[in-house]
């Protein structure tokens, strides 16, 4: 599919590369996907930063299948599918916050609980599918991604979307930080723990409702995970390595963007590969970095 | 069951932590029952006991966490809870997440102002901050590892960290909930007299949540022993006796003078056959 536009539309990789970025922008569902993609990968690196300081990567992963069902229930309905998938991911967060125990602490003993409902999420994303016939086409682009068709609309909802996720982490940045790394001294001091918890959920919520749009809810990790666990890998200071996620999500999606263009290949492959390609290259600089150090030490 | 305390030379008399029979029950079982306490500010207090005895608790309950059941408890002049924010805790933990990617520095400082909303703003509050991070860190010689990811240092690192952080914000009190649990021995010993220079030099109260007695004797200025045989407080020379803590424990505790003058407890219940009486309890 992505193929056939591209051909229509003339598209061809030279090795002119001020030729390229032309043709990348003259259509405006190009465009369109540009702005989606940056809106969703700067909220994916900060949401998915915490996310994985916070070890709860199981409870985004689940958030983000059960977008499937929720697209593909609101298509067998026949409204937009940004409705089933910030609805589904919405309640699934709030019914994964319902799983917590009370103390704020013990994020491992909901893990049964968060795989019970994507066992349930991925079954029921198969009935719907099942159930509209006419839309097997669809199941793909549900599934690992597509840029094809965003309207101004969807991209006006994931901006206002996005915007509402990043000030409420600008506002609650710091004890969600100190919530997450300290929780029984963040209690003593007052923080609300436990709430902090659940508001983090709904927001691991909209973040994977809207990376599911543009990466499909399988690849929804390559931008929620990938940038943040490549730039912990990096440092250790917290301004920093938030900095450096929301670079090499933007970067990655950039670059997919512009490759899934010019390739009859789905997007949300290239994303994924280049996320994963700057992973590799920053662990395998870090062992570089040790032996050095090392080398140094025993010299 | 309390005796009274003797008060250190140049101490303030102001009292830190002043309870009257007081008890917490937890599912209708008495955790500990009338326990008498009078800690002056700026003593060293040492919570001892063997496992499941109610220490943790008791901390939970200074710090307004736990209601009591029974008796009164001032803390810091107040109800328990009222002044936390002069109060540095430390729970009971093991250690930060090896994988954790976040430097020590990071640690002390959301200790200082962790729990404000909004976004860290730049300018002279914000030096002022970071001053005040670098000054305890100091104070704990933590310099040496405060700058690499907290999860990859050693436990007695993390310990002196954690110290640093709940000291940031200048508290009357230090509640420290085993903080040498899984260190080893010279590491114990060490941040013993870590705290007990903490103590005298800045004047902050400390109780300190033990299970073992001997790395801290030498710096404790009052001892709260909770067992069996109920709750006993005092200086240590009135409790650290074979016949008191005997008594308290049910089963044959010698405690013994070394050549250096120093205390030595022996024959401590082991924790599990103490948790095993408790279960029998109605």
């Amino acid at each position: 599919m992505t193929a056939a536009v591209a051909a229509a539309a003339g598209a061809h990789f030279s090795w002119n590369l001020l030729d390229d970025v032309r043709q990348l922008f003259q259509f405006q569902f190009m465009v369109n996907a540009f702005r989606a993609g940056t809106i969703v990968a700067v909220v994916a690196a900060v949401i998915g930063w915490f996310m994985v300081l916070r070890r709860q990567a199981f409870a985004g992963h689940t958030l983000a299948v059960v977008g499937f069902p929720g697209a593909a229930g609101a298509v067998w309905l026949g409204i937009s599918a940004a409705w089933g998938f910030f609805g589904f991911c919405l309640a699934a967060a709030l019914l994964i916050a319902g799983l917590r125990p009370g103390d704020g602490h013990g994020y491992s003993e909901e893990s049964a609980g968060i795989g019970v409902i994507q066992a349930f999420a991925l079954a029921s994303g198969f009935l719907f599918v099942s159930l509209s016939r006419s839309f097997l086409n669809g199941v793909n682009a549900l599934l690992f991604g597509t840029f094809l068709g965003i309207t101004n609309a969807q991209v006006i909802v994931l901006l206002v979307v996005g915007a509402l996720a990043l000030t409420v982490v600008a506002a609650v940045g710091r004890p969600l930080l100190f919530a997450s790394v300290d929780p029984d001294v963040a209690a003593a001091r007052g923080v609300r723990v436990r709430g902090l918890a659940v508001l983090f959920l709904v927001l691991l919520g909209l973040t994977a409702a809207e990376v599911s749009q543009i990466t499909g809810t399988l690849l929804v990790f390559a931008l929620l995970v990938m940038p943040a666990a490549t730039a912990q890998l990096l440092t250790a200071r917290p301004a920093l390595s938030l900095a450096v996620t929301v670079a090499i999500a933007v970067v990655v999606t950039w670059l997919g963007l512009a490759v899934a263009y010019f390739s009859p290949y789905p997007i949300g492959f290239f994303v994924t590969t280049f996320a994963f390609a700057a992973y590799v290259g920053a662990a395998a600089t870090r062992r570089v970095g040790w032996r050095r150090a090392r080398a140094l030490v025993a010299a | 069951m309390a005796l009274q305390m003797t008060t250190r030379p140049g101490a303030d008399v102001r009292t830190a932590i002043e309870a009257r029979a007081a008890t917490v029950r937890m599912g209708g079982r008495p955790v500990w029952e009338d326990l008498d306490l009078s800690v002056h500010a700026g003593a060293f207090v040492a919570v001892l006991g063997p496992n499941g005895a109610g220490k943790s608790t008791l901390v939970k309950a200074v710090l307004g966490l736990i209601p009591l059941s029974a008796g009164t408890l001032a803390v810091l002049g107040s109800r328990p809870g009222e002044r936390n924010a002069e109060i540095g805790y430390l729970p009971q933990r093991r250690s930060f997440d090896a994988g954790l990617r976040v430097r020590g520095v990071d640690v002390v400082r959301l200790g200082l102002d962790g729990d404000k909303w909004g976004l860290p703003r730049p300018g002279g509050r914000r030096r002022d901050a970071e001053q005040r991070v670098a000054e305890v860190i100091e104070l704990v010689d933590a310099g040496a590892y405060a700058g690499r990811p907290v999860g990859e240092v050693s436990g007695g690192e993390q310990q002196r960290i954690l110290i640093a952080q709940a000291l940031v914000r200048r508290p009357a009190m230090l509640l420290l909930d085993e903080p040498l649990d899984s260190l080893d021995l010279p590491n114990q010993a060490a941040v013993a007299a870590l705290v007990a220079r903490i103590c005298h030099t800045e004047g902050v109260t400390v109780v300190m949540v033990a299970h073992d007695v001997n790395p801290i004797l030498p710096y404790v200025d009052h001892v709260v022993y909770l067992g069996r045989g109920g709750a006993v407080s005092g200086p240590p020379a009135d409790v650290i006796t074979s016949e008191t803590l005997t008594q308290l424990f049910g089963t044959p505790i010698e405690v013994l003078r070394a050549s250096d003058g120093r205390l030595v407890v022996v024959g401590q219940p082991e924790p599990p056959a103490y948790h095993a009486d408790r279960h029998e309890h109605p």
